[in-house]
């Protein structure tokens, strides 16, 4: 019976794909193959998340009582490398180094991206810049907080915090080369009949992306070796005692670092655009909005750093700028929310997994950036600095919005990487308790700083114990939701039932036209494109008329 | 794949499997590499910006260092790196003109001058280790007042120069690997892209110096 409904593996073997071209190590290790070099960033960042996240779990149980459970150089230093693990590798290079690197190239029509050895390249650098990071934490970790202000960092802490900012420094030279291996296979190598108002609005989302990548990465790289030369030399260019300027330190940072966030959540936005469209057989309403709001992001992010200034010394005037450009950033998220709302308005809307994870962002994003906006007004961001209101904040961004849009993304597309389906009924209930487990660590989280409990402190007072043991029981369930798909991709990746070509009668190059999975060079036949992107109207017509 | 075999006939030199064609290779690669000129703008950027900001702080302390700059050394190796430039062009040219004597002459010519320049800057670093100027434990400023404000400047001018002279160094080697091709004929006036993409590195590194030598040695020298 089983035969019948699954071919022999034998069969499946036998036309030949990226995967089975070659199974030695050198294939792997040396191959500039795009999808085998997003493969490789899989693994890896996977890696590094639950790295991170056992950091958090570490954080949660000090947390479950109001004296701690570390002490308290311990809790500063899990702190610290949750931050630097979760933002430098695995955030930032989350969905472009995996999924923006697998599909990209497909999606515009091109056997590889531009500059293949330069993406081998990239994945090398990242790895290197992991030992660095991790030797930091074998060594005994490094207790700055992830930003690395000065001059605590350059003066004033013991631990190893030139090891793990030569890290950081060296992976943002894998994230520029990313980027500007994006920007030039979207310029320069789209096949016939791709225009740029036909471009998948996941490719527009990695344009944004790759510009920020491209325009902020090497100011952090600067600002790091301005950092690692002053905690050698001590000169003062960051130590006010010595006549420097702390707040400079600070500008530079949060030059890069604020961007950055955007480039955590377009690549978010950019795979929620196609599981919306895909799973209300809908063109997305308003492409060029939704387009020209990925760019809109891209300008503004540069541009309102200074909202993590305005406590720390900034002119008023300064910070009534940035108070404003920083609710105009709003306004091209906002956008694009509604125009996902109305694409899925009298669209015929299925609940696949993909499409759950798609829900669960949209609310989730809505959340964290409408509390983004009581941060940028001044006088509430005074009442709430540092403290849980602003964790809370960040993470429904983050992870409510960018790692379920990540989740999300690889159930899509895991059809298309491995060649096999995944089991429905388990990745439903996985959606789930993720959704469940994320609300119950982070709600509570945005109470708990609303009523002052302050952020990065190991110890807190007994009122706040309720709303701790939430957090932490959130946080248990949360972490279940992540271990079950590395369960049941790991099983269907093996012993799952093979997908045909287009499993979820999607749009776009890489399913109608690339084979499933797809072979080295993507296409069969050079890919040709002679419709607008989302045509699923197109679709019901033929059906009707025929 | 058999498609793209029989309709790709003649394979022109040096053209990647995944490129169509010469001349998108060409394109990519140059739109690349002024990507990453772009990359490098922002990372010199940062180092320009702190410049400008401690300059408005500290005008006094500023310009009484530029006192103890060597101003002849770097308007000499300021002339270096405009010479190294034009030898650079002149190789960029004969690269597209297919001839290889002089694409080694102009390659071997613009990384002496490059050598002379870092020689002349080790002429420069080494005055200012025998006059105290480096900061750190041991730097000594002979106006009292201005001590701590005079190691944030040559903090900064180590930091700028020395970002310089490592892309120096970098753009050196890349000009030893070019020679390299060049004599084992690996370019022709069909295919020279590695030859004009790194002599726009190499016009990039120029153009930051002569933003470094007005900005560190000339502002407030005469006051």
């Amino acid at each position: 019976m089983s035969t019948l409904v699954q071919p022999h593996p034998f069969d499946v073997e036998t036309k030949p794909n990226y995967l089975n071209v070659d199974y030695g190590w050198k294939s792997w290790l040396f191959t500039t193959d795009h999808k085998r070099i997003a493969l490789l960033y899989l693994f890896s960042i996977t890696a590094f998340f639950f790295v991170g996240g056992g950091f958090a779990v570490a954080m949660r149980v000090n947390l479950l009582f109001p004296d701690g459970l570390f002490d308290h150089d311990t809790y500063n230093k899990m702190f610290t490398m949750h931050g630097v693990i979760m933002v430098f590798f695995f955030l930032v290079p989350s969905i472009p180094a995996t999924l923006g690197n697998f599909l990209i190239p497909i999606m515009v029509g091109s056997r590889d991206l531009a500059f293949p050895r330069i993406n081998l390249l990239s994945w090398y650098i990242y790895i290197v810049a992991g030992i660095f990071t991790l030797g930091a934490v074998v060594r005994g970790g490094v207790d700055t907080g992830w930003t690395f202000y000065a001059p605590f960092s350059t003066t004033y802490s013991n631990t190893h915090v030139i090891l793990a900012a030569t890290g950081v420094f060296i992976s943002g030279f894998s994230s520029i080369l990313t980027g500007l291996n994006f920007i030039v296979t979207i310029h320069k190598m789209r096949c016939p009949g791709m225009t740029w108002s036909r471009l998948p609005l996941f490719v527009w989302s990695h344009y944004a992306t790759s510009l920020i990548q491209v325009l902020g990465t090497p100011v952090i790289a600067i600002t790091l070796v301005l950092l690692g030369l002053e905690r050698v030399l001590h000169a003062g260019i960051f130590d006010p005692n010595l006549g420097g300027d702390p707040i400079l330190f600070q500008h530079l940072f949060w030059f890069y670092s604020h961007p950055a966030v955007y480039i955590m959540i377009l690549p978010g936005m950019a795979v929620i655009s196609e599981l919306v469209a895909c799973f209300s057989r809908k063109a997305v309403f308003g492409y060029a909005f939704v387009a020209f709001s990925s760019l809109g992001i891209a300008v503004l992010s540069f541009v309102v750093w200074g909202h993590h200034l305005f406590v720390s010394g900034q002119s008023m005037y300064a910070s009534m700028v940035f108070s404003f450009l920083s609710m105009a950033v709003a306004v091209p998220s906002a956008i694009k929310v509604f125009n996902w709302t109305a694409t899925m308005f009298r669209g015929s809307i299925s609940w696949d997994t993909p499409m759950l994870y798609a829900f669960g962002f949209i609310g989730l994003f809505t959340i964290g950036g409408l509390t983004g906006l009581f941060l940028a007004t001044m006088a509430v961001d005074v009442h709430v600095t540092d403290t849980y209101f602003v964790i809370a904040h960040f993470h429904y961004v983050m992870v409510g919005g960018m790692v379920m849009a990540y989740m999300g993304g690889l159930h899509f597309w895991f059809p298309k990487i491995t060649g096999r389906l995944y089991p429905e009924t388990w990745a439903k209930f996985a959606a789930l308790v993720i959704f469940v487990g994320f609300n119950l660590t982070f709600f509570p989280q945005f109470i708990l700083g609303y009523l002052g409990m302050p952020r990065r402190y190991a110890t807190y007072a007994v009122e706040f114990h309720t709303l701790n043991v939430m957090s932490t029981a959130g946080a248990s369930i949360l972490g279940l939701g992540y271990i079950l798909p590395m369960i049941y991709f790991a099983w269907a990746w093996r012993k799952g039932p093979l997908s045909p070509q287009n499993p979820w009668k999607a749009k776009g190059l890489e399913w109608e036209q690339s084979p499933t999975p797809p072979p080295t060079f993507n296409f069969d036949h050079p890919p040709v494109v002679t419709e607008p992107a989302y045509n699923y109207a197109g679709d019901e017509e033929e059906v009707t008329h025929g | 794949m058999a498609d793209s075999e029989t309709a790709v006939a003649v394979h022109p030199p040096g053209l990647q499997h995944h490129f169509d064609d010469s001349a998108q290779q060409l394109e990519s690669s140059t739109l690349g590499m002024w990507v990453f000129l772009v990359t490098e703008i922002m990372f010199f950027g940062g180092m320009f910006a702190s410049y400008t900001i401690y300059r408005n702080l500290f005008p006094e302390a500023f310009a009484s260092t530029s006192h103890y700059m060597n101003v002849t050394i770097g308007a000499i190796n300021t002339g270096v790196l405009i010479c190294s430039s034009l030898t650079m062009v002149l190789a960029v040219r004969a690269a597209q003109l297919g001839r290889k004597n002089a694409i080694i002459l102009f390659l071997v010519l613009t990384l002496i001058l490059g050598l002379v320049f870092l020689s002349l800057k080790y002429v420069e670093y080494h005055e200012k280790w025998e006059d105290h100027h480096i900061p750190g434990p041991g730097f000594q400023y002979a106006d009292p007042r201005y001590f701590h404000q005079a190691q944030i400047l040559f903090y900064l001018y180590f930091a700028m120069t020395g970002m310089h002279a490592i892309h120096m160094i970098v753009g050196a080697g890349l000009l030893c690997t070019l020679i390299g091709m060049a004599v084992r004929n690996r370019f022709s006036a069909e295919w020279y892209t590695p030859v004009e993409m790194i002599g726009l590195y190499w016009h990039f590194v120029d153009i930051v110096w002569i933003f470094l030598f007005p900005l560190l040695y000339l502002i407030g020298h005469t006051s």
